[in-house]
């Protein structure tokens, strides 16, 4: 019953186990770390007021990313401006009037899926649908991204809607108050927060994005305003650091662009969990 | 004269018959009680008059309720207005996530009224009918969400109150409370039947013989028996009444 060598064994081998697992967070925090540490110290020596706010230039051998960043800017405005009424739209739509939950499922589904899907996919398909036909421009991409983002916002505001007490739509109800009344004035204000996480969300996949961009959204390089801006090709940080690194071996600036692309990714991220902390309390209220 | 009839009433959740050709005349003006075991059909009653079944999917009913003499299921109903007419108080009070002046203001907004003097003369109005005013005339703008849960439930009835029901439904409306705020619910109850129909149900006996002048009982989707309150509770003419009554089961 009690045999002493089996459960010397067995504790051999928890401990080894313990220390196995160990060592595989070690490794995970280290190299997470070392990335962090490696891009920050490789790149934020490079990031001067010169390159922040001057455009390249071949004449004086200048290289600056005012236009890349502008043109990240005016991208992530045009995808959000498109995506939100879209989605926050399909999400009400399938929480608040849908009746067919068979339908619902398969729609859910889709856009779970389609969350997965490489973003190089988007890319061709975005250049087929929108830059033949309009060229290739930032307003190209941005409908690409559109596309991409499209299931995050659904989601994000659905899962939220579903914390709306249904006994809030009850009392709207129970007042006389229409479908869409209720919508608007309880079930709306109480998924904000969704809507917030979800464009936090997308804001990060959009500033990362680059791969559905190199088809679609082109790598010039010149400073417009947002309207002349979206109608003409133009590279975000990421195409930018793409192609400063690959086709033009300034390693310097791609790594200035990954330091500044790598604290907006912090921000962002900790922005979504204030947003998330915020709103909670005040639901707790 | 009978504010609310059903005649031959029965409604299926699904497969399942929840209320079963159920015939009952509710006076105006008067303070009825529904009575009756977990599941036996009384909140799916109270739910159908304002039509708030209609939610759920899945509802058939059959037969008819006549409010004030109309099919309230027929196509030239307002369900809207319908609910304007026939408020409802739920289980657990649930004001919105708002002041407690938007509260009160949403049925009446909601119905139109958008004159600032006018909206506080209502929202006054049916604050005091709710016997809620002086604790809140202060702190109008306040969260509603910060009361207390008796107050809670007091500023719900404000609220159906401030639509200008001619019924006032109430599910429960005392069993998430204590007993204090229970009392206090049961005299206010008692007052708004100068002006209301109310119909309520309840699980609670004493209460139900507190306040109530008429008392149905239903078991089973059946309305057993229906009478003055006094008759149900003294002498019982279903054997089924006065074991439930007595609390032989339930």
């Amino acid at each position: 019953m009690l045999n002493q060598s089996l459960s010397k064994k067995r504790k051999g081998f928890a401990v080894l186990m313990k220390a196995l697992m160990l060592l595989s967070a070690g490794l995970t925090a280290a190299l997470v770390l070392f990335l962090l540490l490696y891009v920050l110290g490789k790149g934020v020596p490079g990031i001067t007021w010169e390159l922040l706010s001057t455009n390249p230039s071949y004449l004086t051998e200048r290289i600056g990313i005012l236009p890349d960043i502008l043109n990240t800017v005016y991208i992530v405005l045009a995808t959000l401006v498109i995506v939100l009424p879209l989605g926050v739209g399909a999400a009400i739509y399938l929480t608040e009037y849908a009746s067919n939950k068979k339908v619902v499922g398969v729609i859910e589904y889709a856009a779970e899926t389609l969350s997965g899907i490489p973003s190089i996919i988007y890319g061709l398909v975005g250049m087929l649908l929108f830059s033949n036909s309009m060229g290739t421009c930032l307003m190209a991409g941005a409908l690409t991204l559109v596309i991409m983002n499209l299931p995050t916002i659904m989601r994000t505001t659905q899962e939220s809607l579903k914390t709306v007490p249904q006994s809030y739509r009850e009392g709207a109800f129970g007042l006389g108050a229409g479908k869409w009344r209720v919508v608007r004035t309880v079930v709306l204000p109480g998924c904000v927060d969704g809507v917030i996480t979800g464009c936090i969300l997308s804001v990060g996949r959009i500033l990362g994005e680059s791969a559905a961009l190199l088809f679609t959204a082109g790598f010039a390089h010149a400073v417009n305003g947002i309207i002349d801006g979206l109608a003409a090709p133009g590279a975000t940080l990421t195409v930018a650091l793409y192609v400063y690194a690959k086709e033009q071996g300034e390693f310097g600036v791609a790594f200035a662009i990954a330091a500044i692309l790598m604290v907006l990714t912090v921000v962002i991220n900790f922005a979504a969990t204030l947003v998330q902390k915020y709103f909670a309390k005040r639901r707790s209220l | 004269m009978s504010i609310i009839s059903a005649k031959d009433l029965c409604l299926w959740y699904g497969d399942h018959q929840a209320l079963k050709n159920i015939n009952i005349e509710l006076s105006d003006r008067n303070i009825t009680a529904l009575i009756g075991p977990s599941g036996c059909g009384k909140s799916t009653f109270l739910k159908t008059l304002n039509r708030m079944n209609d939610l759920i999917p899945g509802v058939k009913i059959t037969g008819d309720i006549r409010y004030e003499g109309t099919d309230i299921f027929s196509n030239e109903v307002d369900v809207n207005q319908l609910r304007k007419e026939i408020g409802m108080v739920f289980q657990k009070p649930n004001p919105f996530p708002m002041s407690i002046y938007d509260n009160v203001a949403y049925g009446p907004r909601t119905h139109g009224i958008t004159n600032r003097v006018k909206l506080d003369e209502i929202v006054e109005q049916a604050l005091r009918d709710a016997a809620i005013w002086d604790e809140v005339k202060d702190r109008l703008k306040k969260n509603a969400l910060g009361m207390s849960g008796g107050q809670q439930q007091r500023l719900c009835i404000a609220r159906a109150l401030a639509v200008q029901p001619k019924i006032l439904l109430m599910d429960e409306p005392t069993s998430a409370l204590d007993p204090i705020s229970t009392s206090r619910i049961e005299e206010l109850v008692m007052e708004l039947k100068e002006k209301y129909t109310i119909i309520m149900v309840t699980h609670n006996m004493q209460q139900a013989v507190r306040v109530s002048d008429d008392t149905a009982f239903f078991l089973l989707g059946e309305l057993v028996e229906f009478g003055k309150t006094d008759d149900i509770f003294s002498q019982p003419g279903d054997p089924r009444t006065e074991d439930y009554i007595t609390g032989r089961f339930g």
